[in-house]
C-alpha cells in the first residue's frame, strides 16, 4: 500500500486525471472472444457521474456481456476496464457494496416473502453504511417505492412475473448503490409497470445522484431515460450521444406530407423549415395537411445499425466524434 | 474482518428462516414423514428378526445404522441438490452481487442442512423409542456419543455435499453423479446387516468413506458393547472412527471453499438465463 502510495508521489497523474475521476465507468478497447467469436472488438465507452447511459445494439451485439464485464461477473479478454476507478473483476467487497446490479431472476426464493427477502439481503450493506450515504434504504421505504407494498408479505412464489421484476429491481438497489447495471429492465412489464420503472430511475437518478447504465430494446424507454445513448454493434460502439444528437447525426432527414388540389405529396428533406416556406410561397393557402414528421430515434437506429451491419465501417469516425 | 463476521451473522439469519421456511412447507413436511414411516415400516417388519448367529435384533442393529446413513446421504445430497438448484435460478447471483454475500451464502447452506437433520432424526428416534425395546442401551454415555459423532460427521460430509453441488454441470445430474454413488456406497457400507457378508475389497472401500463410520459410530453409541463382537475386528474402533471422519474434514474444508470459490467466478446473469432456458426446454 506504502509503495503505491509513494510511487504515486514520486510521479504525480497528469491533470487529466481530474476529469478521469468523474468517469465512473472507463473503458477502452475492451475485447471478448468466446472461442473463435468475437463478440467485442474495441468497446470504448465512459459513463460519467450522475449520469443515465443507455446501451443499445441489437440482439448478440455483446451488451449482456459488456455489462457483465462492468459488473465483475465476466472476465474481458482484453482492453482496461475501471468501474468506480477499479477493476471490476479484482475489485474487494467494499465495491461490490457501492455497485448495484439487478438481475432477473426466475424461481428462487419462492418460499420467502420480498420484505423478508429484502431485509435479509440488505443487512449485508450495514457495515458499509456512514453517516453521509446511509447504507441499505428502508425496506419499508424501497417496497413503497417499487410498488410492492399490498404484495410484501406474500409468498415470492406467487407473484405475477411482472411484481417479481419490482423486486428484482428492489433488490438490486437495496444497498443504495452509486451505480447501477439493470440488464434490460422492462422486459416482460405492462405499460403501467413500465411507466412506475420509469418514474423510478427518474428518482434514483435526479434525488440519489444514481449513475445508471441501462440496456434496453424499447427506444422509447432509451429516449425517455437516458442522457446519453450508446449503440453497440458488430462489437463496438458506432454512435454515442443524447437522442438528439444522434437523430440529427445519422438519418438526419425529415418528411414533409401535404396535400393540394386533392393530390397528396411526401418529400424528404434536411432543411424542413426553408422548405416549408417555399411551398407556402408557391402555393399559399393551397397547402392542406401539412404534416412534418422528424425521424425518430427508431429511424437512427434501424439506419444506424444496417449501416454497421452491412460493413460501411468509413462512417466510423463522423459518428464516433459525437462523443467528444 | 468485521464485515466478514457480519456476513456470516446474515448467513446463521438466512439459514434458520430457511429452516422455518421448510418447517412450514407441506412438501418438506411431506418428505420428512415419508422417511420416518419408511424407515419404521422396515424396522416393525423386521421387529422378531433376529440378525444370523449375532443374538442381536435386526431392529437393534439398523437402527442406529440408519440414522447414521441418513445423516451422510441427507447432508451430501441436499447441499448438493441445492447449490445446484440455486446456481441455476439465480440465488447464488444474488449473493455474488452483495459484499461477503457468497460467505453469507455458505453459512446460510451450512446451517440450514445441519438443521434440517433434527426432523429426520426426531420422526425416527421418537416413534422407535414407543415402538421398539432397548433402543438405547448406553444411556446418557450413549447420547454423548450420538452428539460427537453427528458434529462430526456433519463435518466430514457437509462440504463433500457443497462440493458436489458445485461440480455438477445442472440438477439433472445431480442425480447420476451424486445419488447414484451415494447410494451404493449406503448399501456396501453395512446400514442394513454387518458388512462381513461383503467380498473383501468392498469392505475396504467402504471403509475409505465416511458413510460406514458415522453407522459404526452411531451403532457403539445405541448398542450394548457386546454387540462389538460383530463388527469388523471385534471393537468399535472409536480412535479409528474420529480419525477418518477427522481426515475427511480437513479434505473437505481445503478442497470446499476452492471450488466453491471456482463455481461462483463462473456465474453471471447469462449463466442463469441460460439455465432457465434449458429447465424451460426440459418441462416441455
Amino acid at each position: 500500500m506504502t509503495s503505491e502510495q509513494q510511487q504515486e508521489a514520486v510521479h504525480p497523474q497528469p491533470p487529466a486525471q481530474a476529469t478521469e475521476r468523474e468517469s465512473v465507468v472507463r473503458v477502452r478497447g475492451l475485447q471478448m472472444t468466446y472461442g473463435q467469436k468475437e463478440v467485442l472488438t474495441g468497446v470504448d465507452l465512459d459513463v460519467h457521474a450522475g449520469e443515465v447511459v443507455c446501451l443499445l445494439g441489437p440482439n448478440g451485439a455483446g451488451k449482456t456481456t459488456t455489462i457483465e464485464i462492468l459488473e465483475g461477473f465476466r472476465l474481458p479478454s482484453g482492453g482496461e476496464v475501471r468501474v468506480l476507478g477499479e477493476v471490476p473483476a479484482e475489485a474487494g467487497d467494499a465495491w461490490r457494496a457501492r455497485v448495484g446490479v439487478v438481475l432477473q431472476s426466475w424461481r428462487d426464493h419462492a418460499r420467502w416473502t420480498p420484505r423478508r427477502l429484502l431485509t435479509q439481503l440488505g443487512g449485508y450493506f450495514e457495515p458499509y453504511s456512514t453517516t453521509t450515504h446511509p447504507r441499505p434504504y428502508d425496506v419499508d421505504w424501497l417496497l413503497d417505492t417499487v410498488g410492492l407494498v399490498d404484495n410484501a408479505d406474500r409468498k415470492i412464489g406467487t407473484l405475477s412475473g411482472g411484481q417479481r421484476r419490482r423486486l428484482d429491481v428492489a433488490v438490486g438497489i437495496i444497498g443504495r448503490p452509486e451505480l447501477l447495471f439493470l440488464d434490460e429492465p422492462t422486459a416482460g412489464f405492462d405499460p403501467q409497470a413500465r411507466r412506475d420503472f420509469h418514474d423510478l430511475v427518474h428518482r434514483l437518478s435526479d434525488l440519489e445522484g444514481t449513475t445508471i447504465l441501462l440496456t434496453t430494446h424499447d427506444l422509447g424507454e432509451a429516449e425517455r431515460l437516458a442522457d446519453r445513448i450508446l449503440i453497440l454493434t458488430n462489437g463496438h460502439i458506432v454512435a454515442d450521444g443524447s437522442a438528439d444528437e444522434l437523430t440529427r447525426e445519422v438519418a438526419g432527414t425529415a418528411e414533409v406530407r401535404w396535400s393540394r388540389a386533392g393530390e397528396r405529396f411526401v418529400h424528404a428533406t434536411n432543411e424542413v423549415t426553408p422548405f416549408v416556406r417555399s411551398l407556402f410561397e408557391q402555393y399559399g393557402d393551397e397547402v392542406d395537411d401539412l404534416e412534418v414528421r422528424r425521424a425518430s430515434l427508431e429511424d437512427t437506429y434501424i439506419a444506424m445499425v444496417q449501416r454497421f451491419e452491412s460493413g460501411d465501417r468509413a462512417a466510423t469516425p463522423t459518428l464516433t466524434e459525437v462523443s467528444g | 474482518m468485521n464485515a466478514t463476521r457480519h456476513a456470516i451473522g446474515q448467513g446463521l439469519r438466512r439459514g434458520s428462516t430457511e429452516f422455518v421456511l421448510s418447517l412450514r412447507s407441506a412438501q418438506d413436511q411431506g418428505f420428512y414423514i415419508f422417511m420416518g414411516l419408511g424407515t419404521l415400516a422396515y424396522l416393525w417388519f423386521n421387529r422378531d428378526n433376529e440378525l444370523e448367529g449375532t443374538g442381536l435384533m435386526v431392529t437393534t442393529f439398523a437402527l442406529p445404522s440408519i440414522l447414521g446413513a441418513l445423516l451422510a446421504f441427507g447432508v451430501i445430497i441436499g447441499p448438493a441438490y441445492s447449490l445446484a438448484m440455486e446456481r441455476e435460478d439465480g440465488t447464488l447471483l444474488r449473493h455474488k452481487a452483495l459484499p461477503h454475500g457468497m460467505q453469507g451464502y455458505v453459512t446460510g447452506q451450512l446451517l440450514y442442512h445441519s438443521l434440517s437433520l433434527l426432523p429426520l432424526l426426531l420422526v425416527i428416534l421418537v416413534p422407535s423409542f414407543l415402538l421398539f425395546d432397548d433402543v438405547m442401551s448406553n444411556g446418557l454415555a450413549g447420547w454423548a456419543t450420538v452428539a460427537w459423532v453427528t458434529v462430526l460427521g456433519l463435518l466430514a460430509t457437509l462440504p463433500l455435499g457443497m462440493i458436489l453441488g458445485s461440480v455438477v454441470p445442472s440438477v439433472q445430474k445431480v442425480g447420476t453423479w451424486g445419488m447414484l454413488p451415494i447410494i451404493v456406497l449406503t448399501a456396501i457400507s453395512g446400514i442394513f446387516s454387518p458388512m462381513q457378508a461383503l467380498w473383501g475389497w468392498v469392505q475396504v472401500v467402504a471403509q475409505v468413506f465416511p458413510t460406514y463410520w458415522i453407522g459404526l459410530g452411531m451403532r457403539s453409541a445405541f448398542l450394548p458393547d457386546e454387540a462389538a463382537s460383530v463388527e469388523l475386528g471385534d471393537s468399535w474402533r472409536t480412535g479409528m472412527t474420529v480419525l477418518v471422519l477427522a481426515a475427511w474434514a480437513v479434505f473437505g474444508l481445503l478442497v470446499a471453499p476452492r471450488v466453491l470459490r471456482r463455481m461462483a467466478r463462473r456465474q453471471s446473469g447469462s449463466k442463469v438465463l441460460e439455465a432457465r432456458e434449458a429447465a424451460l426446454q426440459w418441462v416441455r
